[in-house]
C-alpha cells in the first residue's frame, strides 16, 4: 500500500487489520500520533487527511490508501516549531503532553473547517457564512480531544492567539 | 479481530455483486464498524468500502434536497441548502459525536450504525440478545439509565444512537435501497424495525441491499425547525432525550408540525400521536403539553430512566413555544 504522509510517498506492507493509526505509529514510526483510548472517545490520535481532521484510531489505514496524511511531525520539528506549538508552549497549553499532537492537529484542522464557513453546535445563525472563533466556539468545535490533565485553559488560549496572529 | 479481506466498490452494480457472498458488510467511514469489529461484536469476513461511491447534494426536480449515501456528516451539516432550508438536520448533525468523527462518517453508516448499548459492546462479559439472539438481555436488570422508555421490548431495550436520523424522521427521508434485483425506497420511518422477539433484526434491508441516499421533501415548513439535545456533558456524548421539530403557525393555529423523539427508543421515535393531536389547533403550551402527554402515554420507564418521560415533556413543549415565537 502506498500512502503520501507528510509529504513523502511510502510504501508499506501490512495486514487490512491494521489501523491507520498502528501504520503510522508501529510501521513508519511515527510515535507522535497517540494512542488513547482506541475507540474514538479522546482524540489523541487525530491526524489530517488532506487537511480534514480524523480519528485514525477509528480507520483501517487501507481506507486511506493513496491519501495524503499530515501527523504532528509533519506540522513543526523540534529545531523549527509550528506556531501553534509555540503558542501551546507559551500558554501552557499541556502538562503531561500525550494529548498534544491530537489537539495541535484537531486545532489545524478546526481552523480550515472555520476558513470555509462549516458552522457548530453552538453557532446562534446557521446560515450566517463566517462565524466568529468566540470562547465558546473554540471549546465546542475541540470537544473531539480530551486533556485528563485538564490544562483546557491553555489549549483554548494558546489556539485563540494563534488564530488571532495567523495572516 | 477475525481476519477479512477489503475491496473498495467501482460502482453501486460492483458492490452488490460483492456483497452477494455471506459475511460480506458494507464499510462507509467505518467510524463505528471498525471499533465493533475490534471489540469482536461484529465479526465480517468481507469489507466492501463503498465510501468513495456517490456523495453528492443535490436539488431534486420536485424541489426536494437529493443527499447521496457516501457524504460525511460534515459535508451535510455545512451544505448551504440544508442550512437554509432544513437547519434540523444541520443542528441534528453538528449536535453529534465530534467534528473528526463528522469528517469520518457517512450518511449511508450513520444510519445503520449500531446501539452504543454498552452491554451489547460488552462481548466477554454481558448477556445481549442483539447480539447473541437467545441469550438474554443484562441491560433489562441493569445500569438502563440510557435505554428506551417507547418501543421496547422484553427482548431489548437498547435505543438508536443516531441524531441525524431523528431530523430524517421528522423530515419523512425517503431511503434509496439497491440490490441485485433493482431499486426500491422507502420512508426512513419504515426503515428500522422495532426489537419484538428480534433485536438483532434491525432494519427492513435484506441481506447485501445497500442504501444509496437519500431525498429530503420539497417545502417551506422545513425552514422553520431546530433540533434540541439534552445529554450528560455539553458536547461529544449520546443523547439522554433530543427533539428534532417543525412547525407552521397562522393566526395562531398549528398549520402544520413534524415531531421526532431521540435517546427514547430502539429507532429515531416520530411523534404521530402528538402531530395529529396538534394539527388544526390552538399553537398554545396548553396544547403543546396535551400533545406530547398523549405520545408518552405509552412510555414504560425503566429502573433507572423514568426521567426520561419528564424530560421529553419538557423538551417538546420548549422547542415548540420557540418555534412558534412564544419563547425564546
Amino acid at each position: 500500500m502506498r500512502f503520501i504522509v507528510n509529504g513523502q510517498a511510502v510504501d508499506v506492507e501490512c495486514d487490512v487489520r491494521t489501523s491507520l493509526l498502528d501504520l503510522l505509529r508501529d510501521h513508519l514510526h511515527l510515535s507522535g500520533t497517540k494512542k488513547g483510548c482506541n475507540q474514538g472517545a479522546c482524540g489523541a490520535c487525530t491526524v489530517l487527511v488532506e487537511g480534514d481532521r480524523i480519528n485514525s484510531c477509528l480507520a483501517f489505514a487501507v481506507q486511506y490508501e493513496g491519501r495524503e496524511i499530515t501527523t504532528i511531525e509533519g506540522l513543526g520539528t523540534a529545531t523549527a516549531l509550528h506556531p501553534l506549538q509555540r503558542a501551546f508552549v507559551e500558554h501552557d497549553g499541556f502538562q503531561c503532553g500525550y494529548c498534544t499532537p491530537g489537539q495541535i492537529c484537531s486545532a489545524v484542522g478546526m481552523l480550515n473547517e472555520l476558513g470555509r464557513g462549516v458552522p457548530s453546535h453552538v453557532t446562534p445563525i446557521l446560515t450566517e457564512q463566517q462565524c466568529a472563533l468566540t470562547h465558546d466556539e473554540l471549546r465546542e468545535r475541540m470537544s473531539g480531544n480530551l486533556c485528563r490533565c485538564g490544562g483546557y485553559n491553555g489549549i483554548v488560549e494558546a489556539i485563540a492567539e494563534f488564530h488571532a496572529e495567523a495572516p | 479481530m477475525t481476519p477479512f479481506t477489503y475491496a473498495r466498490a467501482a460502482s453501486v452494480p460492483d458492490a452488490l455483486q460483492r456483497a452477494a457472498i455471506a459475511g460480506t458488510k458494507f464499510l462507509g467511514g467505518g467510524t463505528n464498524l471498525v471499533d465493533l469489529m475490534r471489540e469482536t461484536v461484529e465479526r465480517p469476513t468481507a469489507l466492501v468500502d463503498v465510501s468513495g461511491l456517490g456523495a453528492a447534494i443535490v436539488e431534486s426536480d420536485d424541489g426536494g434536497l437529493h443527499i447521496a449515501a457516501a457524504a460525511r456528516n460534515t459535508a451535510i451539516a455545512e451544505h448551504r441548502a440544508v442550512r437554509e432550508r432544513y437547519p434540523m438536520l444541520s443542528r441534528a448533525i453538528l449536535a453529534g459525536a465530534s467534528a473528526q468523527i463528522r469528517n469520518m462518517a457517512t450518511l449511508g453508516g450513520n444510519l445503520l450504525q449500531r446501539t452504543r448499548c454498552t452491554y451489547f459492546f460488552d462481548d466477554e462479559g454481558s448477556r445481549c440478545n442483539k447480539r447473541t439472539p437467545g441469550q438474554g438481555c443484562d441491560a433489562i436488570g441493569g445500569f438502563n439509565r440510557n435505554h428506551a422508555i417507547l418501543g421496547a421490548s422484553e427482548a431489548c431495550i437498547a435505543t438508536h444512537p443516531s441524531d441525524m436520523a431523528v431530523a430524517l424522521a421528522a423530515l419523512d427521508a425517503v431511503v434509496h435501497v439497491s440490490g441485485i434485483g433493482g431499486e426500491r425506497m422507502l420512508s426512513i420511518n419504515e426503515l428500522h424495525r422495532l426489537p419484538g422477539d428480534r433485536p438483532d433484526v434491525e432494519t427492513e434491508l435484506a441481506p447485501g441491499k445497500l442504501i444509496t441516499g437519500v431525498d429530503l421533501p420539497a417545502g417551506s415548513l422545513y425552514a422553520r425547525s431546530t433540533y434540541r439535545k439534552v445529554r450528560d456533558r455539553s458536547s461529544y456524548a449520546f443523547a439522554l432525550v433530543s427533539v428534532a421539530a417543525a412547525l407552521e403557525v397562522s393566526g395562531g393555529v398549528v398549520r402544520d408540525v413534524r415531531i421526532a423523539l431521540g435517546g427514547v427508543a430502539p429507532k429515531p421515535w416520530r411523534a404521530w400521536k402528538a402531530e395529529m393531536a396538534l394539527r388544526g389547533g390552538p399553537a398554545s403550551e396548553e396544547a403543546f403539553l396535551a400533545a406530547i402527554d398523549a405520545e408518552l402515554r405509552d412510555a414504560k420507564p425503566l429502573s433507572h430512566n423514568g426521567f426520561k418521560i419528564e424530560l421529553a415533556r419538557r423538551m417538546v413543549v420548549a422547542v415548540l413555544n420557540e418555534l412558534s415565537g412564544v419563547a425564546a
